[in-house]
């Protein structure tokens, strides 16, 4: 089998990633913004006979690298091995786009152009002459849509026919005060009867151009001393017409020039009507006045649904893991087996499933504003408000994501160009609360501010978070990364509407993945919390209780004293030990030690938390079947102040272990690691502290 | 001299030169952001921190530092 390895490239938000989901039916993360893909991803298929490997490379604007993400396609294109280039073009925005194809054109390999988003071209009045387009670039041109998935096979099947044939010189033609002075060079080489691997014309291009490579080999031929004249003559030729003296502006102007001659030649546009849309909903939710305001209202809705919509499953699963865990204490028995899959598996798993209805309404949310083109006029709306905290607009990208989970957010902000922008950014993302911390947030919200307001209090936890990450941002901004602001320069994507199959598609996805996170990782720690809590065994404190429960007159003093050996068990197993012994350091908070073992085993995971809690409240209240719901448990067990600083606690330290590394990665160093881990830990201290007091006083 | 930042909202212009050093002068120009483009400005946010205009076939947002840098001819 032949192997084919092909790289894809063009400007961001043009349906790369898309394109290859249309292909080989892969599942690419796809979002209507600049910068979704960040690092590049292969996907492989298999397609008459040929193994094909695309890469898709994140999208960059220009070859000049700006951006961390940019860099990385640059690199790629220049350093990697690869068969040949498809260049997804937006056909709706060709004479951009093509500026970069000519950049790409110059790097000497096949190469393909996919016109993409035709539908869309189409809807617009939009008509490419791909024929033309192709005569005039000198590679094949081909219409596709990612969306309807038309015209895919076609360009698989002008992919494998370049791969059949020898690579052919493209057809860039600069303007005609270029082309002279390359004619001028040429003639010169051929008058010396000069030949090399280069062709004339291409050596004559790269003296111009200033290659560096190209002037260290000429400089050791003979034909040299004769050739730098007439090279100097041509680059003075050059300077007075363009009025410059930077031979990159020079091209760039001249690639420029070529790609608005390309698309004039070949584009005609009937009407420009539809554009309109994006004009109208532009008015209304980047408005002046109501632009921020619809946007809040857009989250509070969000949470509003979160809690409210999210209640009616949750009791339904509530009741499924309560009858689960009763029907295996039918087949296990009462004993040690029993209790560890009724209160430790079943107990930890169904904390944490519980909140699978909420953890999918927030993703539906977020996909909407990643698909909808929404995204990046938050963006516009919030920059001046970030900026003022010293956090850049585009920055709003990954802190956004941050609400569904820290690890993609911290890949995201490579989209941010400088250093320090980008580190501030990392350092706050872990305040906006990830989806696995909303199951704590649910169920603390929903124990102590009732139904009624629980959707409100959830909003109101995400708003102080993301403030609280705003005033620390500003802190790092004038203490730690000091510096000067970037530019703030952003493309605006058309709204689109995004398909319901994506969508669905992207939260399914998430699902599962929570699902498979509490099928696995859950079990395990809820295992390993319930043997840490049951073990080591005391048969004498076990013995001493059963002859004073035996002795005890009534139900009552009998229910007391069990529950009382629970707990004493309980603090004496190794759980209890840690969470003892650590104990003084949350005792400030108000924390009991059942808390502190569940912020401890948290650093792992933020659902651990939930499930810890599960499992050791689970245990504690084995006894009384009065109340069976963990909503309750923690009711009981919790004073209120207490609650509010727990919920404090979690907005603002570590995400979890996951993240944690990503972060190292993303920031470049395990120095800046352990700076967050210190600096997040004393602040969410800080803050529990402040929060707990007052609730206090206030109560 | 007329720069990008005192348009108003639906005012249009043409773009006379571009202020911007290397980095950012071929940001905008890859953008479509350079001599002789037309430009068209979309929209002001509140406290005329940042603005969203059109060019060519794609909006762009830019804060008004970097519409400062952008010399532009009202037409």
């Amino acid at each position: 089998m032949k192997h084919l390895k092909i790289a894809l490239v063009g400007q961001p938000n043009v349906g790369k990633s898309m394109l290859i989901n249309a292909i080989s039916n892969s599942k690419l993360r796809v979002g209507n913004f600049s910068g979704v893909t960040v690092e590049k991803t292969e996907v492989s298929f298999d397609f008459h006979g040929f193994a094909i490997r695309i890469i898709d490379l994140p999208g960059t604007y220009s070859l000049n690298e700006y951006t961390q993400d940019e860099r990385v396609t640059k690199e790629f294109l220049e350093n990697e091995e690869y068969d040949m280039i498809i260049n997804v073009v937006d056909s709706t925005n060709l004479e951009r786009n093509l500026f970069l194809t000519t950049q790409l054109l110059e790097l000497d390999k096949k190469m393909i152009v996919a016109l993409n988003m035709m539908d869309e071209a189409t809807k617009e009045g939009t008509c490419i002459d791909e024929e033309q387009l192709s005569n005039i670039l000198g590679v094949p041109c081909v219409k596709v849509s990612a969306v309807t998935k038309t015209g895919i096979v076609k360009l698989l099947n002008r992919t494998i026919d370049m791969s059949n044939f020898a690579y052919e010189e493209s057809k860039l033609i600069y303007s005609d005060t270029v082309e002279e002075e390359i004619a001028n060079i040429s003639a010169f080489l051929k008058a010396k009867n000069y030949s090399s691997n280069i062709v004339n014309r291409k050596l004559a291009l790269k003296l111009l151009q200033e290659d560096i490579s190209i002037y260290k080999k000429m400089h050791d031929e003979p034909i040299w001393i004769q050739l730098l004249p007439i090279v100097r003559e041509a680059l003075n030729h050059l300077y007075i017409h363009y009025d410059t003296k930077d031979i990159d502006d020079i091209f760039a102007e001249e690639k420029a020039a070529f790609a608005k001659g390309a698309a004039m030649e070949t584009v005609q546009c009937r009407s420009r009507d539809v554009k309109s849309a994006t004009e109208k909903i532009d008015s209304i939710l980047i408005h002046k006045i109501f632009g921020i305001p619809i946007f809040l209202f857009f989250m509070w809705g969000l949470f509003q649904l979160t809690f409210e919509l999210g209640s009616i499953p949750m009791d339904w699963i509530s009741v499924f893991f309560t009858s689960l865990s009763d029907y295996s204490r039918t087949i296990f028995g009462d004993g040690e087996l029993g209790s560890m899959i009724a209160d430790g598996a079943i107990a930890g798993v169904g904390a944490v499933v519980l909140f699978l209805p909420n953890i999918m309404i927030l993703f539906f949310g977020i996909a909407l504003l990643e698909t909808t083109g929404y995204m990046s006029r938050v963006a516009f709306l919030l920059d001046g408000f970030f900026h003022k905290f010293g956090l850049h607009g585009k920055s709003f990208i990954p802190l956004v994501t941050g609400f569904g989970c820290s690890v993609p957010a911290y890949m995201s902000a490579r989209t941010l160009k400088n250093d320090k922008d980008r580190l501030i950014t990392l350092f706050i993302i872990g305040f906006m609360s990830c989806g696995a911390r909303l199951p704590i947030y649910v169920l603390f919200a929903g124990a102590f501010f009732g139904a009624q307001n629980a959707g409100n209090v959830l909003f109101a936890i995400y708003i102080v978070g993301a403030m609280f990450g705003l005033v620390a941002a500003k802190f790092l901004k004038v203490f730690v990364f000091k510096g000067k602001d970037e530019p703030f320069v952003m493309e605006m994507p058309k709204y689109r509407m995004p398909s319901f199959k994506l969508i669905w598609h992207t939260v399914m996805t998430k699902s599962i993945m929570y699902l498979k996170k509490a099928g696995t990782f859950i079990l395990v720690a809820s295992i390993f919390i319930w043997f840490s809590s049951n073990y080591p065994k005391q048969p004498d404190l076990e013995k001493e209780y059963s002859k004073k429960i035996e002795l005890a007159q009534s139900e009552p003093e009998k229910s007391v004293l069990t529950n009382e050996l629970t707990r004493r068990l309980l603090e004496n197993s190794y759980l209890g030990i840690i969470g003892k012994s650590t104990e003084p350091l949350f005792s400030p908070l108000g924390f009991d030690w059942r808390m502190t073992v569940a912020l401890e085993t948290g650093l792992a995971a933020k659902e651990v938390v939930v499930s810890t809690l599960g499992v050791l409240y689970s245990l504690g209240e084995s006894v009384t079947e009065e109340d069976n719901g963990l909503v309750d448990a923690i009711k009981k067990n919790i004073p209120f102040p207490a609650a509010v600083s727990f919920i404090l606690f979690v907005m603002i330290y570590l995400p979890c272990f996951a993240a944690s590394i990503v972060f190292a990665k993303e920031s470049g160093s395990y120095k800046y690691l352990l700076y967050l881990f210190i600096f997040t830990t004393s602040v969410a201290w800080g803050f529990s502290f402040i929060g707990y007091t007052l609730t206090k006083m206030i109560i | 001299m007329a720069t990008l930042a005192g348009l108003e909202a639906n005012e249009d212009a043409v773009v006379l030169k571009v202020n911007a050093d290397g980095e950012l002068k071929r940001r905008l120009f890859s953008l479509g952001l350079r001599k002789s483009s037309h430009v068209r400005v979309k929209a002001v946010s509140l406290n005329k921190s940042t603005m969203e205009i059109e060019t060519g076939a794609c909006m762009l947002a830019l804060r008004f530092e970097e519409a400062k840098k952008i010399e532009v001819e009202k037409i």
